[in-house]
């Protein structure tokens, strides 16, 4: 038997945190906007953002292969202002695990701010704070709970994804291969006994997270004006 | 004294909004109408809330929106405090951090409003400890008012802020919205269509119709207009006299008030003397005499008048509508056949006699 790898545990601890991060600076504004506009795009941008619900994996992570690539849309310039393409990269990683979560953090953060509305923010532009203050000091305490759901499901989504990792990523040790990938590998080769540590790591973890979420949620105050 | 001249013009789906007004910010301007008239969208419009597709609003010597030009100045940087229909306090803060949100915010220098003064006048301090969601609707109101009294604002826009409180709750808030009127010297535009909350407070009055401004004034002008049929119902409404207490007299059960050197009864009130007191008199409540009045009647009000104006009462074909002049004006609302008998025409003298309401 294999001395137990951790590697991939804790690569795929690294993709999920940066990836939630990055969610939150992307998904805030997105789900801002879809919440508060009367555009008439609104709601093609909302079945774009609800795609990677739909989407088998691969498909949505062959067009982002193609796409990171060094000849690809975003690798292109990516790799001319770099050197490096996206593509079997941890970076190219993270922009795949976001586009593929991006459901999971602004559709809770969406129904938040939608929950928030117009009328508490127009109170407190009222008493002089301006359009950033009043996100970051009322709009922002009262979508708590929309916030915890957004990081869980962030989260744990990304660390469970499979398909859009091999495609973009590859299996490549300590750069792109992450917890489900290994698992499926110490399958392929017969090694039952790592695979079920780290299956049950993952469980567990998962497990976890999502109790203690719930747990916390359920004690948050509710702010529906 | 501050002053607000505004024009605005929206186009909502079967609804046309096409304000032009000059308002004297003096003391308490009611904005005044019924459901449907416009006063919401143009309180949010002066705000900055709402933004008019065509708009020009000049507060004093500042412009605060002209789009033929481009300007338009931010809520946060109008200074206006604005009190909702809802208090819309902040409900994951204290009451005492909603109360210091906007003060906060606001230049140490732009000030003059004390926190304790405000606690003090809305009787706040019994509510710190209490949680905003735990506040009854009258509670929660009195702190929004006083979030946005804390921000020292350059006028005080309130729509319809007792709307969604129960009668009692109603006449809980009434005196302190007294008090803050006579204690600050900040202007007031308070939309409301309740009657008896306007005749109470304001001072002023912008009446609003289909999304146009009928008229503006003082409201004991506005309301003795005849010109303004079915709009406001003179009948009900009548005259409004500012008098002061001068004494009272319980064995009799009355309070003598003082009106322009006269001297007027009403039931007792509770106000010491001093106080200034506004009065009512339906214009149904007025009889008129030609020549000297009687010495043995048993009416105790009786003020010299003239007559101004007579015209038709817009609800009863019977009965004569009579303006008069009595330092202010005075409705009276007479049968035809007094009116024949009497042959009135303009500029005669009379006497009325009235019974007088205390407006509490």
């Amino acid at each position: 038997m294999n001395v137990m790898d951790w590697g991939p545990l804790w690569l795929t601890l690294q993709l999920a945190g940066v990836t939630v991060v990055v969610l939150l600076l992307v998904g805030t504004p997105l789900a801002w906007w879809l919440a508060f506009t009367r555009s008439r795009f609104r709601t093609l941008a909302e079945a774009v953002v609800a795609l990677p619900l739909v989407l088998p994996p691969t498909v949505l992570g062959f067009y982002l292969l193609v796409a990171l690539g060094p000849h690809g849309l975003i690798g292109g310039p990516w790799k001319d202002l770099t050197g490096s393409a996206l593509s079997f990269t941890f970076t190219g990683l993270v922009v795949a695990s976001t586009l593929y979560s991006l459901p999971f953090v602004v559709q809770p953060l969406h129904g938040a701010f939608e929950a928030v509305g117009k009328k508490p923010l127009e109170a407190a532009w009222s008493l002089g704070a301006s359009k950033l203050d009043a996100f970051f000091t009322v709009a922002s305490p009262m979508a708590v709970r929309g916030y915890l759901s957004a990081v869980v499901l962030g989260f744990a989504h990304t660390l469970g994804e499979f398909g859009v990792v091999l495609m973009v990523g590859g299996n490549i040790p300590g750069v792109t291969k992450v917890l489900s990938i290994a698992i499926y590998d110490h399958v392929e080769v017969l090694d039952y006994t790592q695979a079920h540590v780290l299956s049950a790591v993952l469980l567990l973890f998962s497990f976890l997270i999502l109790a203690i979420v719930y747990t916390v949620n359920r004690r948050l105050p509710v702010h529906v004006s | 004294m501050s002053r607000l001249d505004a024009r605005f013009h929206i186009d909502y789906p079967g609804f046309r909004f096409d304000v032009d007004c000059t308002v004297p910010l003096d003391g308490t301007v009611a904005v005044f109408g019924s459901s449907g008239s416009g006063k919401t969208t143009l309180l949010r419009c002066i705000a900055g809330l709402t933004r008019a597709s065509s708009g020009w609003l000049r507060f004093n010597d500042t412009v605060w929106q002209d789009d033929a030009r481009g300007i338009f100045l931010p809520v946060e940087r109008r200074h206006v405090g604005f009190v909702f229909q809802e208090a819309r306090l902040f409900p994951h803060l204290t009451v005492t951090q909603n109360l210091k949100y906007g003060m906060k915010r606001s230049h140490p220098s732009r000030r003059r409003i004390a926190f304790d003064h405000v606690v003090d006048l809305l009787e706040l301090e019994v509510l710190f400890q209490r949680r905003v969601s735990h506040l009854s609707g009258g509670e929660q109101q009195r702190v929004a008012i006083g979030r946005a009294l804390l921000t020292s604002p350059r006028l005080l826009l309130m729509d319809e802020p007792l709307a969604s409180l129960d009668q009692q709750r109603k006449q809980e808030i009434v005196p302190f919205l007294q008090r803050l009127n006579r204690e600050l010297s900040i202007p007031v535009l308070y939309v409301s269509h309740a009657l008896h909350e306007i005749l109470q407070l304001a001072d002023h009055m912008v009446l609003l119709k289909e999304g146009r401004v009928m008229a503006t004034g003082p409201i004991q002008d506005v309301f003795s207009r005849l010109d303004l049929p079915g709009l406001v119902e003179s009948n009900v409404i009548g005259s409004i006299l500012e008098t002061r207490i001068a004494e009272h007299e319980p064995q009799f059960g009355l309070t003598r008030v003082e009106f322009l050197g006269r001297s007027l009864f009403l039931p007792q009130q509770a106000l010491p003397p001093g106080a200034p007191l506004r009065v009512q008199v339906l214009s149904r409540d007025v009889s008129l005499v030609v020549g000297a009045p009687s010495a043995t009647s048993s009416v105790l009000n009786v003020l010299e008048a003239t007559v101004l104006e007579v015209s038709e009462s817009p609800g009863d074909q019977y009965a004569v509508e009579v303006k008069l002049d009595v330092g202010c004006p005075l409705l009276a609302m007479i049968t035809r056949k007094s009116f024949q008998q009497l042959r009135l025409r303009p500029g005669q003298k009379v006497h009325a006699h009235f019974k007088a309401v205390a407006l509490t």
